[in-house]
């Protein structure tokens, strides 16, 4: 199953620069394995030990994946994941 | 596909008038909540030059986050365009417009200026300008032209009669 995953400037460092690389996995959570297995260190920059990051955004298409099923969403084969850190302040 | 050059970042940042005032504007709008939006412009120019404000999610005096569906329709318009966010603007109502711990923390978008613009002051306003690259804040000059140049990277060789250097806002004029 191939899954384009978009990548925001930021974490291109880990995608040798790269705006969209491949992925496979059934569920965002295997998505996410599968990327830091192609691109190490990319795993810790989206989700802590309590899911996804708060201030990174993860849409499966046109979704934001919090209004999904988070890390357990299912994904299939030409889905595509866009990562984007969230714009914010105080 | 091969990586995008590395720019080398302005240490100025040089916005137009009417850019500068719709910032402004939008942020007095706000007023007491921050206010906060961005300029993009083409993928590598460092030229501010499509004022898009946004929405913040947060609805707060001391927060601000972009919705997040507005964040993708943005960055894929951004995308189709290939423009990138060269300004990143927000209002402090209360403070100074200076980062806050929670701007560096969250800042990510190393080759953007963000801009930061003080409402506190009725009458007049403090919009300043900084880098924000792995934690560390640097502050540069703001250059408010009359109109961009066609090559914002090429040293003004003639009159900058249209130019004022860090220009205070005494208009005080925002529409309300």
């Amino acid at each position: 199953m191939s899954i384009e995953v978009r990548i925001p400037t930021i974490l291109r460092q880990y995608t040798g620069g790269e705006k969209a690389v491949e992925a496979s996995g059934g569920t965002l959570h295997e998505v996410i394995t599968d990327l830091d297995a192609r691109h190490p260190g990319l795993r810790d920059r989206l989700v802590d030990d309590k899911g996804l990051r708060r201030f990174v955004n993860v849409y499966l298409n046109d979704e934001d994946v919090r209004f999904l099923g988070g890390l357990e969403t299912s994904v299939s084969d030409g889905d595509h994941v866009t990562v984007l850190p969230a714009v914010a302040g105080g | 596909m091969t990586p995008a050059p590395r720019r080398t970042l302005a240490p100025v940042l040089s916005i137009d008038q009417a850019t500068y005032d719709a910032i402004v504007a939008h942020a007095r709008r706000d007023h007491p909540d921050e206010a906060c939006g961005v300029v993009a412009g083409p993928e590598g120019s460092d030229r501010p030059e499509r004022f898009v404000p946004m929405l913040n999610a947060a609805r707060s005096p001391t927060f601000y986050e972009f919705d997040s569906a507005d964040l993708l329709a943005l960055y894929r318009e951004m995308d189709e365009r290939d423009e990138e966010p060269v300004v990143i603007y927000h209002s402090h109502t209360a403070t100074e417009a200076y980062p806050s711990r929670t701007d560096i923390e969250l800042a990510s978008e190393p080759g953007a200026h963000y801009v930061l613009v003080s409402t506190r002051e009725p009458e007049s306003v403090e919009f300043r300008s900084f880098r924000i690259v792995d934690g560390s804040v640097t502050e540069e000059d703001v250059q408010v032209v009359s109109a961009l140049t066609s090559q914002s990277d090429s040293a003004p060789t003639d009159q900058p009669s249209g130019t004022t250097q860090h220009r205070p806002d005494t208009q005080g004029a925002a529409p309300r």
